[in-house]
């Protein structure tokens, strides 16, 4: 997704290799789609021929279409909120829009059986419109599969919480606070969980530095120049 | 949390920690009280934070390696086992057959380790001096193999991204025969002491009860989740390095209370001497490194790895933008997620129970802060 290090356009293997074999269920739309999320995706679709030799790596993540019954189930459910079903290295995720998350997760766990969310976390892409990934990762005992749901979130932007969904959603929620800046809406204690609450900043956003830190926090709290 | 106590008020709050010889590293609870029993708490943590996952962008994927192995600390080799498949899954390499042996040979070891220091913590904590020094003879046994395999006994930096570094020592398989030879008997006389000690079973019997839902609800898993009974082990459910060939059992328990948590631990360490003496009887020929280059470049993706920790479900959700950092490395720690329920343990208990609570989960605050 490095969207600066784009390769030589054209040549570059084409990421979806399963686009051809699998047309079934309007399995074109994740990877036509101009999807703001992935700008470098729009642009080698030429697919289906070139074998070329396997010289430079694809800008963007290689995932193909994932095509089960859940996914379709999905997709009639929620119809274009959901912005691509796919799969990469054997791991399947939805991508959906941001008000779709929770919906999509409440329904995957009353009806599809996926009743342990593992983790809430965040990427940040500081170049991209939505700046943020906000990812879920879901897991059935029933039917022993992982799941991600991913959706891509402006700065600024609260996406609904998900601890009325899953309780465990309550801590990770909050390091995703305490690190992105993402405020969860509905989220009942939305505070900062590993840092002190006064701190300013948030660690993990691409534009904080590894050597940067809350000088006056540090100062006040610790009585020294610098934790460094 | 709740107001200022007055005098004429039943409550009562209550700090516990951070600098506390039951909270097993730097871990603040709020109690609120009435009397002897517990309201509610407010767990404060981020005292060991040190933002591993913000080194991790900032290191290639091979310099990262030793980061893990500090945060859940008394469990190196597990941190690292997962942070090297998560990153060969992102290359799509696998390690060759004798680098999975050895590399299940030292988790389990350490396994055992991990379970060690918690048995010994636990009973300390609760009052038994004793076993805190038995557990600690044997886990020297451990790692004396560790330090002469790697020259490292804590954070151990064991494995590499593709395989090992290092081929096993001479005597390396006779070491292992024989602490398995030693440490099965020595179980036998940790529950000899403990089992069916009056005190421990009344100290430990109906507390801090988590049902099979709940735990699931909080996320929780590793031994509090199969205590409540779910006989659930990511080795048997999606296994990796090998753990498929070897024949164990997923020890379970049915009251998801802290007695059941103390029964399945100790199960768990007799079933890892199964999986060592299994390995180590035939650890194949052959290479100890895949196909990995010597800059680790994986293509632009993403995947979720996670094992079975001693702690219970460590993941790791890694990112890659082609380069040859990681552009996000999220760790999904057992520790920090199973310390919420901490909350739902104790609540309606006995503040003296807190400490047992807290021990049972098996938490250790450098992966709880990273």
């Amino acid at each position: 997704m490095a969207d600066e290090q784009k390769p030589e356009g054209s040549e570059a293997p084409p990421p979806p290799a399963g686009e051809g074999a699998a047309p079934p269920v309007k399995p074109a739309a994740p990877a036509a789609k101009p999807a703001p999320p992935k700008p470098a995706a729009a642009a080698p679709p030429k697919a289906a021929a070139a074998h070329a030799a396997p010289p430079k790596p694809p800008a963007t993540m290689a995932a193909i279409p994932w095509v089960s019954d859940l996914s379709r189930e999905i997709k009639e459910r929620f119809g274009d909120r959901i912005v691509e079903t796919s799969t990469y290295l054997g791991q399947n995720f939805i991508v959906v829009k941001p008000d779709a998350a929770i919906p999509v997760m409440e329904y995957l766990k009353l009806e599809a059986d996926f009743d342990y969310l593992v983790d809430v976390t965040a990427v940040d892409w500081p170049k991209r419109a939505e700046r943020f990934d906000v990812v879920y990762i879901l897991y059935s005992f029933a039917r022993n599969e992982r799941v991600r749901i991913k959706t891509y979130v402006p700065d600024g932007f609260k996406p609904e919480t998900a601890v009325g969904v899953h309780l465990t959603a309550n801590w990770l929620e909050r390091e995703v606070f305490d690190m992105f800046g993402i405020e969860f809406d509905g989220h009942p204690d939305m505070r900062r969980i590993l840092l002190p609450e006064e701190w300013q900043g948030y660690p993990l956003r691409k534009d904080y530095g590894i050597l940067q830190q809350d000088d006056r926090w540090v100062q006040e709290n610790l009585n020294i120049e610098s934790g460094q | 949390m709740p107001d200022a106590t007055f005098l004429d008020s039943t409550e009562l709050v209550l700090n516990m920690g951070p600098q506390h010889p039951s909270t097993h590293g730097v871990l603040r609870v709020i109690l609120k009280l009435d009397g002897e029993k517990v309201l509610g708490t407010d767990c404060v943590i981020g005292y060991l934070h040190r933002g591993v996952e913000k080194i991790a962008e900032n290191r290639t994927f091979a310099q990262f390696n030793p980061y893990v192995d500090r945060m859940d600390y008394v469990a190196a080799v597990s941190n690292g086992l997962g942070y090297c498949l998560a990153v060969e899954k992102l290359l799509n390499v696998e390690a060759p057959p004798r680098a999975q042996a050895v590399r299940v040979i030292l988790t389990e070891l350490n396994r055992i380790a991990s379970h060690l220091v918690w048995l010994g913590t636990h009973a300390l904590d609760i009052g038994a001096i004793t076993p805190v020094f038995y557990c600690f003879r044997e886990r020297e046994e451990a790692l004396k193999i560790f330090e002469k395999y790697c020259g490292a006994r804590l954070t151990t930096h064991a494995f590499r991204i593709g395989g090992l570094l290092y081929e096993t020592y001479d005597g390396f398989e006779q070491d292992v025969r024989d602490f398995c030879a030693m440490f099965g008997p020595k179980v036998d006389e940790y529950e000899e002491l403990l089992t069916n000690n009056r005190i421990w079973v009344s100290r430990l019997k109906g507390v801090g009860i988590l049902s099979a839902e709940e735990c699931k609800e909080y996320g929780v898993t590793g031994p509090v989740l199969r205590a409540a009974g779910v006989k659930w082990d990511l080795r048997k459910a999606q296994p990796y390095s090998g753990y498929e060939k070897y024949d164990f059992e997923i020890p379970t328990a049915q009251n998801g209370d802290t007695y059941d948590r103390y029964i399945v631990r100790m199960q768990e360490m007799r079933q890892a001497v199964r999986i060592i003496e299994q390995a180590v009887a035939a650890i194949p020929e052959g290479p100890i490194m895949g196909k990995v280059g010597k800059v680790i470049k994986p293509a632009v993706g993403e995947a979720y790895v996670s094992i079975e920790a001693p702690k219970g479900e460590l993941g790791y959700y890694v990112v890659s933008d082609g380069s040859t950092q990681p552009y996000r490395c999220r760790v999904r720690p057992p520790s920090f997620v199973n310390l919420q329920a901490l909350d739902r343990m104790v609540r309606g208990g006995l503040v003296a129970d807190v400490v047992a609570i807290i021990g049972t989960i098996d938490i250790v605050l450098g992966e709880v802060d990273r």
